[in-house]
């Protein structure tokens, strides 16, 4: 008795966990059960339909263990030989039948939802590669010439083609709310499409081991309406706008004839280095660090000096400056809108 | 006659205590122990490992250990739990029972035996000397390519990896060729195929597997160190090598081996279902199939790993059939032992107890596993925590919980003393429900977008419920495990005396005493049923009487029989304890340890001893005794 | 045995395989980089001496299941030589090939010495068994009732044999089928 009801407590329960796991992810999630893309919600189709059938055979499993060890049911003779007719059938339609339809029905969604995600239904409207480095993003539109890093600005409604390649080990591009996962796996190029179908900022993060700072290698693509993205396309398209302020100004002669430009681009200044992020127009993303916190004055100050304190390992070397000075190039990288 | 028989095979097959038999053993029961003790050891070590990862996911943003450490541990755990606990402690009751119940009185090659043991405790040891030098393994328990080459990873990690699993492999291959040939050759006269033991069916399945498994993994490790180590190139795309290479050979050995795993765990629950079922297992001839064809198909399945490589679509609707069809031998297992309990009359004791959490279990894994032939999903899901949940449901629930199931079943024979079923089945419910909370949520974390293999993770994603749970459980199945090891601790020294049959058990091993006597049988049993102990009532004194009848060996030998009826056809003599193994093993170990750190001087010596203990092992063995190879009276 | 040559021909297999995954993700051009196709006269000689070794042995195992060990004894030797041969001219051939590329020159290299040399490893362990064996021989050691480790080497040399055939198409003449 003790067995059974723990064990139909552990079925139910686990439908409740996943009704309310389903429910329990705010908008900060980046959930697949919260689709926003055509891949993904095709995708979260599929799961609902393999839940289901899941927890009916689970259930069911459940129910017969139960039968079986249930006491005071019918006697038998112990160390009985003959097979009972109902068992024979039993595990032949249990373990043959019902399976082989069961998985002819899963394979045939499986293959007419492979069709559907493998090209979208309308032309794609913009191309953007994304080159994965040990622990950011680098994101190129070849088209407009722009290079940014870790955000990734795409129209709402429009099919993307992202073009996946890296310069070092395998990583993985995910974002979760958008579609599938595809490698982005040393000397080769992948390809694979997303699509937002409402604005907003989804999260995506490197989905295969990468090293130290795999879990810091976080990315955001932001799905504009469509004359914000083409206002966003033509700023980020244009080099860094030189600063007006006086302690912005001390910033870019600081940041010019620091060590940042041995490995960081400033397009539009004599920054020109190609080892670590683009910055030019750093003031406008999201986060720092690939995703290690927001983009603010005080974290950007925490990550010139000691970047290693908030993601260990990472490439970038702890740039000693005086506390105006860092002040300056702060105020000077915040100012690049 | 019988007491003199007795007398005489005690004689000579005991080995006398002390170090020198210690290190000289030949036995099959002992180094079976021995296998089950080391496996469980790092068993433990690799749980710590685990409840050190779950204690810095228990937050977000946590603290507790760095990147670093994180990365080792995670990799050290599958590494530990996948190679060093699972298959060596199936293996060793492998080791321990297989010659029981099929009426043996050793493996057919003692000596190798003792060998693969020795390679296996050396390539563990060799394995965990990495933490010394705070160089463990730190690329995943799959060691990807390119990260694992000497570019990106300078340090000795991945060398520890490549040649400790080369080291390793060794014993695994000796050990499945030596189950091979064990059970095709040594049965008991009258097992015919048919008749055979369903774990034993099992391991032989295994062992097939892994003979053809393993070389892929040997050749990716073979080729990743020679890349490192002497510039090679096989996987650096810069001069035509190509990455993708590693995934294919690792998968290509990795996918079968969950069904090495998992096949000898199968083999467990068919030995104990029927026990406790008080009937005959139903569908034997389809659980005997069922595991030959799971083994076969297991090979046709690697690429649903790789579904997010960029892979041609057809060749993946190719993996994604063969994914789903491999459901199909584990449904019909199912449904089999569902049904023998149902019909059955079933005694809820601890070992069956662990079989049902390892139905319920094993089918919720099983349920997410045909999930991710459905490729658009695997897209999404895999490398997620939903992964780590899945698997955990169909490696931890498919082979620990019949793992513990056998302790609690077979701890009896190995040692003559019952376990305290009261603690047995305190311990079920704190494992049951520990398993089930610490990796039930991992599915939802994994949905919710969670990939593995993290260090940390930022709040306000919706993870942090799920992963304080998933760490409350972690620490529950903890407990669990320990109450188990106080209950062996204890029961070992004042259990109840077991008797030789204490379940009413249907196989040869519980036709001798508890436990069995060095020479096993006192006469080599004849067999004319699949369930021989239940059906023939003579057998059940075989460990102290002779009728007579049968085939008595009197020397320190075996009886060879066929392969397919088992029928009597000759007497091996079986070796005694030697120090050729623990000497070879030691050689190789140094010859490892020499490539790895590159001293010459070190490998040249280790050869050295390699080769001598080699050549002592296949010096003609003219000088031992002639035993007077006695057969009295064979079986009408 | 037999099993240990299974695992054995798994692992070749899966050797001849990785060759042939990586010649189709390599360009239109194979072998890669400029280098030749491989020549074919020293092998054109290995080849027969390797093969035709197996009937020696052969002959040494039936001849000592009769019971007679002295022409156990000579296709014992007559194996040997003509293994040792076969490494001998191996060796020729690897002083030439390196001269033009090595293993570290670009991955056909890297595929081509550790192929070939895991084989040669193959046929040197089976030269050191068959040493063994002599050694055994000549001490009166094998008789007609008593001869399994003869069978067993002479298993594992007719593999290793076997072996080479499939070497030899995949490395030596597949370039010159497929352009």
């Amino acid at each position: 008795m003790r067995s059974r009801s723990r064990h139909s407590w552990v079925g139910s329960a686990g439908a409740l966990l996943f009704v309310l796991g389903a429910s329990a992810c705010g908008d900060t999630a980046p959930s697949t059960l919260h689709p926003e893309g055509p891949g993904a919600h095709r995708i979260a189709g599929l799961w609902w339909f393999m839940f289901w059938v899941s927890a009916l055979v689970v259930a069911v499993v459940t129910a017969l263990i139960l039968i079986g060890v249930l006491p005071g049911r019918r006697r038998r003779a112990t160390h009985d030989r003959a097979t009972p007719r109902w068992a024979g059938r039993l595990v032949v339609l249990g373990g043959v039948v019902v399976p082989v339809v069961v998985l002819a029905v899963l394979w045939a969604l499986t293959l007419s939802d492979m069709s559907a995600l493998s090209l979208p239904r309308r032309s794609i409207a913009l191309k953007v590669q994304v080159v994965g480095h040990q622990w950011w993003w680098e994101i190129r539109y070849p088209q407009q010439g722009i290079i940014t890093a870790n955000d990734i600005h795409i129209p709402v409604g429009l099919p993307v083609e992202v073009e996946l390649t890296t310069d070092d080990v395998i990583h993985s591009f995910w974002v979760p709310q958008l579609t599938g996962k595809t490698d982005l796996i040393s000397g080769r190029t992948n390809r694979m499409w997303i699509q937002a179908d409402r604005a907003g900022v989804y999260r995506g993060q490197c989905a295969e081991y990468c090293g130290l700072q795999h879990a810091n290698m976080i990315f955001y693509v932001v799905a504009d309406p469509p004359d914000r993205f083409r206002e966003w396309m033509t700023r980020e398209g244009q080099g860094a706008a030189t600063p007006t302020e006086t302690g912005a100004l001390r910033g870019q002669e600081v940041f010019l004839s620091s060590a940042c430009v041995g490995c960081h681009t400033i397009r539009g200044t004599d920054a020109r280095g190609k080892v670590g992020p683009d910055l030019t127009h750093i003031g406008s993303r999201i986060s720092i660090g690939a995703g290690t916190f927001s983009n603010t004055p005080s974290n950007l100050a925490i990550w010139i000096t000691d970047s290693q304190s908030v993601k260990p390992g990472n490439l970038m070397p702890p740039i000693p400056l005086s506390p105006a000075d860092l002040e300056a190039v702060v105020a000077y990288l915040e100012g690049l809108k | 006659m019988a007491i003199s028989l007795a007398a005489r095979l005690e004689q000579i097959w005991e080995e006398k205590p002390g170090l020198g038999s210690w290190l000289d053993t030949v036995d099959h029961k002992r180094i079976g122990k021995r296998y089950c003790y080391t496996a469980f050891v790092f068993f433990l070590v690799a749980g710590i490992e685990a409840m050190l990862m779950r204690a810095q996911l228990a937050r977000p943003d946590e603290t507790l250990i760095g990147p670093k450490a994180f990365n080792e541990l995670f990799s050290m755990h599958g590494i530990t739990m996948i190679f060093f606990f699972v298959t060596p402690m199936l293996f060793g009751f492998g080791n321990y029972f297989v010659p029981l119940m099929i009426g043996a009185r050793d493996m057919a090659f003692p000596r190798l035996n003792a060998f693969g043991y020795w390679v296996f405790l050396f390539a563990g040891l060799f394995m965990y000397s990495s933490f010394l030098i705070g160089e463990a393994p730190n690329n995943g328990w799959f060691n990807y390519v390119p990260f694992s080459d000497k570019h990106f990873t300078p340090s000795l990690s991945p060398d520890f990896y490549t040649l400790g699993l080369l080291f390793l492999a060794l014993s695994t291959t000796v050990g499945s060729i030596n189950f091979i040939v064990t059970i095709f050759k040594l049965r008991a006269p009258g097992m015919s195929i048919s008749r055979m033991p369903l774990f034993v069916w099992a391991i032989l399945a295994t062992s097939f597997a892994v003979i053809f498994a393993l070389p892929s993994l040997t050749a990716a490790n073979v080729m990743l160190e020679l890349d490192r180590r002497f510039g090679f190139h096989f996987f650096d795309p810069s001069r035509g090598g190509d990455v993708v290479l590693w995934q294919h050979l690792f998968w290509i050995f990795g996918h079968p081996d969950v069904y090495i795993i998992f096949l000898p765990a199968v083999g467990i629950v068919s030995a104990i279902i029927p026990v406790f079922a008080r009937r005959s297992i139903i569908g034997y001839v389809f659980l005997a199939l069922a595991t030959m064809a799971t083994a076969i198909v297991g090979f046709g399945v690697w690429v649903h790993h790789m579904f997010a490589v960029g892979l041609p679509n057809l060749a993946m609707t190719f993996f994604s059939a063969a994914s789903l069809l491999i459901t199909i031998p584990s449904a019909v297992q199912i449904f089999a032992w569902l049904a023998t309990l149902i019909a059955g009359k079933p005694v809820l004791r601890t070992p069956l107890l662990f079989i049902l959490g390892f139905l319920f279990i094993f089918v919720m894994g099983g349920v997410t596993g045909v999930m991710f032939a459905a490729v658009p999903f695997d897209q999404q899901i895999t490398d997620s925590y939903f992964v780590v949940a899945h698997f955990h449901y169909v490696l931890f629930g498919g082979a620990v919980f019949p793992i513990f199931a056998a302790i609690h079943y077979w701890v009896p024979k190995m040692y003559g003393r019952m376990m305290d079923e009261g603690l047995g089945k305190l311990a079920f419910w704190l494992m049951f429900i520990g398993f089930n909370l610490t990796f039930f949520p991992m599915h939802i974390a994994g949905l919710l977008g969670m990939p593995r293999r993290i260090y940390t993770y930022h709040a306000g994603l919706g993870w942090d419920l799920w992963n304080l749970l998933s760490t409350i459980g972690g620490f529950v199945l903890g407990l669990g495990i320990l109450v188990v090891i106080v209950n062996f601790m204890k029961s070992v020294r004042t259990g109840a005396v077991a008797g030789p049959d204490p379940w009413g058990g249907e196989t040869l091993e519980w036709a001798t005493t508890s436990p069995p006597p060095p020479y096993n049988f006192l006469e080599i049993p004849t067999v004319r049923s699949a369930e021989p102990v239940w059906d023939q009532p003579e057998l059940r004194d075989t460990g102290h009487a002779v009728h007579g009848r049968q085939p008595v060996l009197v020397g320190h030998e075996t009886l060879g029989t066929s392969v397919m009826d088992a029928d009597a056809e000759s007497v091996i003599p079986m070796p005694h304890g030697s120090y050729v193994p623990v000497a070879t093993a030691c050689g190789l170990a140094g010859i490892f340890a020499g490539l790895l750190t590159g001293i010459v001087a070190v490998t040249a010596i280790a050869v050295g001893i390699a080769v001598t203990a080699t050549l002592f092992w296949f010096r003609v063995r003219e000088e031992e005794e002639p035993g007077p190879s006695v057969v009295v009276g064979v079986a009408p | 045995m037999v099993i240990l040559i299974f695992t054995e021909a798994t692992l070749f297999a899966i050797l001849l395989t990785s060759y042939f995954f990586i010649r189709f993700q390599s360009g239109p051009v194979w072998p890669p980089d400029g280098i030749k196709k491989p020549e074919l006269t020293v092998v054109a000689i290995m080849t027969p001496i390797l093969l035709l070794s197996s009937g020696p042995m052969h002959w040494a195992d039936v001849s000592i299941r009769k019971g007679r060990v002295r022409w156990l004894k000579l296709g014992l030797l007559l194996t040997f030589l003509m293994g040792a041969t076969f490494l001998t001219l191996q060796g020729f051939e690897y002083h030439k090939t390196l001269e033009e590329f090595t293993p570290r020159t670009n991955v056909y290299g890297s595929l081509f010495f550790t192929i070939t040399g895991f084989h040669g490893a193959h046929v040197g362990v089976g030269l050191l068994m068959n040493l063994w064996l002599q050694f055994n021989a000549w001490r009166g050691r094998f008789s007609a009732a008593d001869h399994l480790p003869v069978e067993v080497v002479s298993l594992y040399w007719h593999f290793v044999d076997a072996v080479w055939v499939f070497i030899l198409v995949v490395l030596y003449l597949s370039p010159h089928v497929w352009p």
